[in-house]
C-alpha cells in the first residue's frame, strides 16, 4: 500500500482547482473570493508539505516514479512561497489593468502543481506531463493582458518557442527510451553500460529542452521579449518560480540516471555555464527597459546555478540550491520596488523612470540600492554568499577556468547594475510617484530587503537544511 | 524483400522531426505553419515510442504515446487561441510582422 501522505500536497492542490474552477463558473463576480481562497490553499499547502514530508529521508512511490526526498520537499516548499508572495503582491497591479480575473490565480495553482509534479519526478514520463502541465498553464498567463498587443505578442512567442524546445526533450527521452528500455531514472542508471553514444544523444537532446526553460544561452531568446511583454506580475512569476522547479529535474536528471556519463555531459554544462555568464552581463549594458534588463541579468545569474551543477558533486549542487534560493529572494525584491513605480494608475518601466528617485523616495532608493548590490555580489550582502558558495564549490573541484570567467562576468555585470544606482542617486530629479502601495507590497519589500541585508548574521539556518541534501 | 526492422522506423521518425524542425526556422509567412510544425516533432516521437515499445516488448513506451497525444492536443488548443487573440490585436499573423518587441 502506497503512503499518500507523501503526495498529500499534490492531491490537495489539485483538489482546489477543481473547486475553484466550479466556484468561479457558478457564482458571479467571485474573483476576489477565489484570489483570497488560492492564497489560502498555496498556504495550507506549504504547511501540509512541511508536516508530511520534510522530515522523510527518501521514499518512492508508484513503482518509484515519484521520489520524496530532501531536495524534492525543500524545492517544492520555495515554490510554494514564492507562489503565495508573487500571487498577493500582484493583485493592485492586475486591478489597475482590470485583468483581475479568476482565471489568473487558478492557472497559478495549475502551473504550480505542475512544477510541483516535476520536482519530485523520478520517471521520464511523470517528467513530462509536469513539465506539459506547467508551460501550458505559463503560455495562458504570458498572454493574460489579452488586449494588449505586446502581452499577446509575448505569449504567442513564448509558445513557439517553448513548444519547440518540448519537441526536442521529448525526442530526447524517446532515444532514451528506446536505448535503455525504461522510463524510470533508476533503472535507467543501472542500464548505462550498453550503448553510451546513443544515451549521450538523448542527454544532448533533453539538456536542450531544459536549457530552453531555464533560458540559458544560447537558448535564452525568447526570454527579453516574453519578460517585456507580459504583465509585471506574470514576468515576477516567470523570473522565479519555475526556475526552481526546472532546475531541481535539471539536478536529478543530471545525477541520478547520468551520474556515470559525467564526462559527457560536463563539458555541455560548462559551455552553457560561461556562455550565460558572459552573455547576460554583456548584453544587459545596452538596455532601456527594466524589465528586459531583469530577463539579461536573469540569464546571467541562471549561469551561475548552471556552474555549481557542472561541479559534480554534493557541494555544487548544494551551492547551486542556495544561489537560487537567494536569487529567488532578491528578484522579489527588485519586482517589489518595480511595482512601486506607480503614477496616476499607470506603471513605469524604463531605467530613465528611476532618475533621481532618492530625492523624492529615499526608502525606496535605499532598499533598491541594497538589492542592486547584492544582485552584483558585493559583500556583506546576501548575493555576494550566493556566489562565494558557488565559487568555493567549482574551485575544490579545481575547474579554475571557469571559475575566473565567472568573476570576470562578476565584475562586467556590476557596471550596468552600478549605473542604474548612479542613475537613482545622481540624476535630474522627475515627478513623485504613488505612495498609497498595499501593505502586502511594502510587506514583501521589507521583508526580502532585510533578509538580504541580514543574511551574513545567520547564514547556517539556510546552509543547514540545504547540507541535508545528498544525490549522489 | 528486406525485413522492416527498427532502423527503418527510427529513420522515418527522424526524417519527420527534422521535417518539423526545418518547418519552423524556415517558415517566414504564416504561423498556422509553425503550429503543424510542432505537430510533426511530436508526432515524430510518437513513432519512435511505439517502434521501440514493440522491439523492446515493454508497454511504457505506449502509455507515453497516448499521455503525448492528449498533451499535444491540448498544446494544439492553447496555441491556436493564443494566435485568434494575436490577430484580434494586431491584424495579422505572418510570422515577419511579429515584432513587437526588440531590442
Amino acid at each position: 500500500m502506497e503512503n499518500f501522505n507523501l503526495v498529500l500536497p499534490e492531491i490537495f492542490i489539485s483538489l482546489s482547482i477543481m473547486f475553484l474552477l466550479v466556484l468561479g463558473v457558478f457564482k458571479n463576480d467571485s474573483s476576489k473570493t477565489i484570489f483570497n481562497i488560492s492564497l489560502l490553499v498555496l498556504l495550507i499547502t506549504a504547511i501540509i508539505t512541511i508536516n508530511e514530508t520534510f522530515s522523510v529521508n527518501r521514499v518512492t512511490l508508484f513503482n518509484s516514479s515519484i521520489v520524496i526526498d530532501h531536495m524534492s520537499s525543500l524545492m517544492k516548499i520555495i515554490t510554494l512561497i514564492g507562489a503565495f508572495l508573487v500571487l498577493v503582491i500582484s493583485s493592485a497591479y492586475l486591478k489597475s489593468f482590470k485583468i483581475f480575473k479568476i482565471e489568473y490565480p487558478i492557472l497559478i495553482l495549475s502551473s504550480v502543481l505542475g512544477m510541483m509534479v516535476m520536482i519530485s519526478s523520478n520517471d521520464l514520463m511523470v517528467f513530462y506531463m509536469g513539465l506539459e502541465l506547467q508551460s501550458l498553464a505559463l503560455y495562458v498567463l504570458a498572454t493574460f493582458n489579452r488586449d494588449q498587443l505586446k502581452s499577446s505578442e509575448a505569449g504567442l512567442k513564448y509558445f513557439v518557442l517553448s513548444a519547440l524546445s518540448s519537441g526536442l526533450l521529448l525526442y530526447g527521452c524517446s532515444l532514451i527510451y528506446g536505448f535503455s528500455g525504461s522510463t524510470n531514472f533508476n533503472v535507467i542508471s543501472s542500464q548505462l553500460n550498453s550503448n553510451e553514444y546513443v544515451l549521450t544523444f538523448g542527454i544532448v537532446f533533453i539538456l536542450v529542452g531544459l536549457a530552453f526553460k531555464i533560458s540559458a544561452v544560447p537558448f535564452h531568446m525568447w526570454a527579453p521579449d516574453v519578460y517585456e511583454g507580459s504583465p509585471t506580475s506574470v514576468t515576477l512569476f516567470f523570473t522565479m518560480v519555475p526556475k526552481i522547479a526546472a532546475l531541481t529535474v535539471f539536478i536529478r536528471f543530471l545525477y541520478v540516471p547520468f551520474l556515470n556519463l559525467i564526462d559527457q555531459w560536463q563539458m555541455i554544462i560548462i559551455f552553457l555555464s560561461i556562455a550565460s555568464m558572459l552573455f547576460g552581463a554583456i548584453a544587459a549594458i545596452g538596455q532601456t527597459n527594466l524589465k528586459r534588463l531583469i530577463a539579461y541579468s536573469s540569464i546571467g545569474h541562471i549561469g551561475y546555478t548552471l556552474a555549481g551543477l557542472a561541479t559534480g558533486s554534493n557541494e555544487g549542487i548544494q551551492s547551486s540550491i542556495i544561489y537560487i534560493s537567494i536569487y529567488v529572494i532578491m528578484n522579489l525584491a527588485l519586482f517589489s520596488c518595480l511595482l512601486m513605480l506607480k503614477r496616476n494608475n499607470q506603471y513605469y518601466e524604463d531605467i530613465d523612470d528611476l532618475s533621481g528617485l532618492s530625492k523624492n523616495h529615499p526608502l525606496l532608493s535605499l532598499s533598491l540600492l541594497v538589492i542592486l548590490f547584492s544582485l552584483a555580489g558585493i559583500p556583506p550582502l546576501a548575493g555576494f554568499f550566493a556566489k562565494f558558495y558557488i565559487f568555493k564549490a567549482v574551485i575544490e573541484q579545481s575547474m579554475y577556468f571557469l571559475a575566473i570567467v565567472g568573476l570576470l562576468s562578476t565584475v562586467i555585470a556590476a557596471f550596468y547594475y552600478l549605473r542604474i544606482i548612479k542613475i537613482i542617486y545622481f540624476d535630474k530629479e522627475k515627478e513623485k510617484y504613488d505612495e498609497d502601495h498595499s501593505l502586502w507590497l511594502k510587506f514583501s519589500l521589507t521583508f526580502s530587503t532585510i533578509l538580504i541585508l541580514l543574511y551574513f548574521i545567520f547564514p547556517s539556518q539556510l546552509i543547514d537544511v540545504v547540507s541535508r541534501i545528498n544525490i549522489i | 524483400m528486406t525485413e522492416i526492422g527498427l532502423g527503418h522506423y527510427l529513420t522515418l521518425g527522424a526524417v519527420i522531426f527534422s521535417i518539423g524542425i526545418i518547418g519552423i526556422f524556415l517558415n517566414r509567412k504564416n504561423i498556422i505553419v509553425i503550429l503543424m510544425s510542432i505537430e510533426l516533432i511530436l508526432l515524430a516521437v510518437n513513432i519512435n515510442l511505439v517502434a521501440f515499445s514493440i522491439f523492446l516488448g515493454d508497454l511504457s513506451g505506449q502509455v507515453f504515446t497516448l499521455f503525448i497525444l492528449t498533451v499535444a492536443a491540448a498544446e494544439a488548443a492553447i496555441g491556436l487561441a493564443i494566435i485568434v487573440v494575436y490577430y484580434r490585436n494586431s491584424g495579422t499573423i505572418r510570422v515577419e510582422e511579429i515584432d513587437k518587441l526588440k531590442g
